[in-house]
C-alpha cells in the first residue's frame, strides 16, 4: 500500500530523511516512534506529498506521490500535521466539511453532509459542532482537525501525533477509534506517537527512527524490547509485560517510579 | 462533552462509504446563509442609494452634459473599489493572513516604478504619442511578469512569518518608491509633472480614456477570482492542509497573484496608490459576511469598497465642498486598522 523506496530530505546540510527503505501492507495501524528529531513527521510528510523530496520515490497505491495529479491522491490518501493555526475564523462543521472537498469540489451534497454529521459523532463533537475553533481548547481543536481528516474517507489515513493536546479519556477513546476504523473498514493508519505505550498497546507494526533513518520496525514484541529502545532513544528503558503486553518504563531510579499507564 | 462514549461500538464511523439514509443534521440552509445574503442585500442598496446621490446632488447645468460626467466618475470609483477589495481578500487568502495586503507588500509602489521607468527611458513627448490603453497594457504585461515572479518566490517558498513578510514589503515597497523618486531627479522637470499625477491617489483626475479598457480587464480578472471562489476557500486552510485536499497550492497562487496584479495595476493605473483602503474594506468584509466563503466574503467586499468611495466621496464633495481629501481620510482610518490589526496578531 504504502511504498518508501530510499526517501532523503534534507535541510540545507542536515539530511533529516536520509535514505529510508519503507514497505507498509493494506490495512494494520503502524505507529512511528523515535526521539525529537529522528525525522519522523518529515517522513510522513514525505509520504503525504506535502514536502517535496530531495530523492527517492513514495508510492501509495501504486500512485507516485511527487508525480500523481494532487486530486486524485486527495481521494486516497488524507494527513494531519502537527500544527493547527488558522487565519480564517472557521466552525467546527466548517471545518469538518473542508475533509469533503476532494469529493465535493465544494458543492456540498447531502451525502457529504452525512459523512460530516458522521465524523462529528466519532470523534464526540457534536455538542461543538457550533462553535468557533478560536474558541475551543487545544484538545478540543484537535480532535476537530482529525475529524476533518477522517472525514476525507480515504484508503490511508496519515496522522502525526493525533494525541496531541488530548487528556487520557480522549486519547485512549481516539485509540480505539483509529483501531475501528483499522479492524472494521480495512483503513491503512499510520502515526507518529510519542508515549512508546500507546504505540505498542494499540499498534499491528511498529518503525521506531532515529537520526532519519529506520532503525528497526516490527511487531511491537518485536520492537518493544529494552537494548531496542534504550539505543533508539538514547536512554536506559525497562520493559515489563503487562497483561500480555509489552510496557516500558523510563524514569530513572532514585525518585518513585511513575507509571503512565493508559488502560 | 458530558456524553459517556463506547469507543468499541462507535466504530462504524465516518470512513464507511455514504448510502445510508439522509440525515436530519443540516440539510436547512443555515441561519448564516440567510444573514450572509441580507448582508449583501443591505449593502447593494445602500450603494444604489448613494450612487443615485452622487449622480443627482447639487448638480447644475444640463443633464446631458452632467450625468455622463459623473456617469465615468462613478464607473471609475466602482472599477477603483471593486480592484482593491478583491485584490486584498485574494491576496490576504493565499498569504494565509489577515494584515498584509498587496500595496503593503508593495505591489503598487512597483507598478508606480514601471511607469517611472518608462518616462525616464523612453520620454514623455514619444510616450504621449502612443495610446493610452496601449501604454496601459504594456505596464500591465511588465507588471504582471514581475510582480508574480517576485511575490511568487517571496510567497511560496519556505514558511516566512507575518512580521517578517511585513519587513520585506516594506522595504520593498521603500526600494521601489526611492528607485522611482531617483528617476525622477535625473529627468526634465516636464516629464516631472506628467508623472506627479500618477504619484498621489487621487479620485479627481483619473485619465478617463482608461476607464473603459481597465474595466474590461476587471472583468476578466473577477471573472477569474469567482471561478476559482470555492478552490480558494481551501487555500484558508494552509498550503499544507490545502495541499492534502487534492489542491494544487503553487498553480492556484501563482494564477491569483496574476489576477492580483492586474486589479492592482487597474486600481493604481486610474487613481493612484491607495496604502490601507483594502485593509480596511477586507477586513470589515471578514466581519460582515457572516461566512469564510469566498462565494459571500467576495461580494461583500466589493460591495463595501465602491459603496465606501462612492458615499465618502459624495458627502466630501457635495455635502462639505472638499475635494481631495477621501483619500487622506481613508488612508488614516486604514492606517489604524492595520495599527490595530499588528498590535492584537502579536498577542496571539
Amino acid at each position: 500500500m504504502i511504498d518508501v523506496l530510499d526517501a532523503v530530505k534534507t535541510y540545507g546540510s542536515v539530511r533529516v530523511v536520509d535514505g529510508v527503505h519503507l514497505k507498509l501492507p493494506a490495512g494494520g495501524l503502524t505507529s512511528i516512534v523515535g526521539p525529537n528529531g529522528a525525522g519522523k513527521s518529515t517522513l510522513l510528510s514525505l509520504i503525504a506529498r506535502l514536502l517535496d523530496m530531495d530523492g527517492g520515490q513514495v508510492l501509495v497505491d501504486g500512485l507516485d506521490v511527487s508525480t500523481a495529479r494532487s486530486d486524485v491522491l486527495a481521494t486516497r490518501i488524507a494527513a494531519l500535521r502537527q500544527e493547527n493555526h488558522l487565519a480564517a475564523r472557521l466552525t467546527v462543521r466548517d471545518l469538518v466539511t473542508f475533509g469533503r472537498y476532494p469529493h465535493s469540489k465544494g458543492r456540498t451534497t447531502p451525502g457529504d453532509l452525512e459523512h460530516v454529521a458522521r465524523a462529528l459523532e466519532f470523534l464526540d463533537l457534536e455538542p461543538l459542532a457550533d462553535r468557533f475553533l478560536d474558541e475551543m481548547s487545544g484538545g478540543q481543536r484537535q480532535r476537530a482537525f482529525v475529524a476533518m481528516v477522517l472525514c476525507q474517507d480515504t484508503e490511508v489515513v496519515l496522522l502525526d501525533e493525533p494525541l496531541n493536546n488530548l487528556d487520557p479519556r480522549h486519547a485512549v477513546a481516539m485509540m480505539e477509534r483509529l483501531r475501528a476504523a483499522v479492524d472494521e473498514l480495512g483503513k491503512t493508519v499510520v502515526l507518529v506517537v510519542h508515549d512508546i505505550n500507546v504505540a505498542a498497546h494499540y499498534s499491528d507494526h511498529i518503525v521506531a527512527m532515529a537520526d532519519g533513518a529506520v532503525m528497526v520496525e516490527g511487531s511491537p514484541h518485536e520492537v518493544i524490547r529494552p537494548e531496542v529502545l534504550s539505543s533508539v532513544y538514547g536512554l536506559p528503558v525497562e520493559v515489563h509485560e503487562i497483561a500480555g503486553r509489552p510496557h516500558a518504563t523510563y524514569f530513572p531510579p532514585g525518585r518513585p517510579s511513575v507509571k503512565f499507564s493508559i488502560a | 462533552m458530558s456524553r459517556e462514549h463506547s469507543p468499541t461500538t462507535t466504530a462504524a464511523g465516518p470512513v464507511s462509504s455514504s448510502d445510508r439514509p439522509p440525515s436530519r443534521v443540516g440539510l436547512a440552509p443555515a441561519p448564516a446563509d440567510r444573514r450572509s445574503l441580507w448582508v449583501m442585500i443591505g449593502l447593494g442598496g445602500a450603494l444604489l442609494l448613494a450612487a443615485a446621490a452622487f449622480m443627482t446632488l447639487g448638480a447644475k447645468g444640463s443633464w446631458d452634459f452632467v450625468l455622463p460626467f459623473r456617469g465615468t466618475k462613478l464607473l471609475a470609483m466602482a472599477l477603483v473599489g471593486v480592484a482593491v477589495a478583491v485584490s486584498t481578500v485574494l491576496f490576504q487568502t493565499v498569504t494565509d493572513n489577515r494584515i498584509l495586503t498587496p500595496s503593503i507588500m508593495g505591489f503598487d509602489a512597483l507598478y508606480l516604478l514601471l511607469q517611472t521607468s518608462l518616462v525616464f527611458t523612453i520620454g514623455s513627448a514619444r510616450l504621449a504619442a502612443v495610446d493610452a490603453g496601449v501604454m496601459f497594457g504594456v505596464e500591465l504585461a511588465v507588471m504582471v511578469t514581475f510582480g508574480v515572479a517576485l511575490y511568487r518566490w517571496l510567497l511560496t517558498g519556505a514558511r516566512r512569518s507575518v512580521h517578517v513578510l511585513v519587513l520585506a514589503g516594506i522595504v520593498l515597497g521603500v526600494l521601489f518608491r526611492s528607485l522611482s523618486s531617483f528617476m525622477q531627479r535625473l529627468i526634465d522637470p516636464n516629464e516631472f509633472q506628467v508623472l506627479q499625477d500618477a504619484m498621489f491617489a487621487s479620485l479627481n483626475s483619473f485619465d478617463r480614456s482608461l476607464v473603459w479598457p481597465a474595466a474590461g480587464l476587471l472583468a476578466v480578472a473577477v471573472g477569474v477570482a469567482w471561478g476559482l471562489r470555492r478552490r480558494l476557500d481551501v487555500l484558508l486552510l494552509g498550503r499544507e492542509r490545502a495541499t492534502s485536499l487534492g489542491v494544487d497550492h503553487r498553480r492556484t497562487v501563482g494564477l491569483v497573484l496574476v489576477v492580483v496584479a492586474v486589479l492592482v495595476s487597474v486600481s493604481t493605473a486610474l487613481v493612484g496608490p491607495i496604502m490601507f483602503f483594502g485593509l480596511l474594506v477586507a477586513n470589515l468584509a471578514y466581519r460582515l459576511a457572516g461566512s469564510h466563503r469566498h462565494g459571500v466574503v467576495l461580494p461583500v467586499a466589493a460591495l463595501l469598497g465602491v459603496l465606501a468611495l462612492v458615499a465618502g466621496q459624495t458627502i466630501l464633495e457635495r455635502v462639505f465642498a472638499f475635494d481631495t481629501a477621501l483619500a487622506v481620510i481613508i488612508e488614516f482610518l486604514g492606517g489604524i486598522v492595520f495599527l490595530v490589526l499588528l498590535v492584537r496578531g502579536e498577542k496571539r
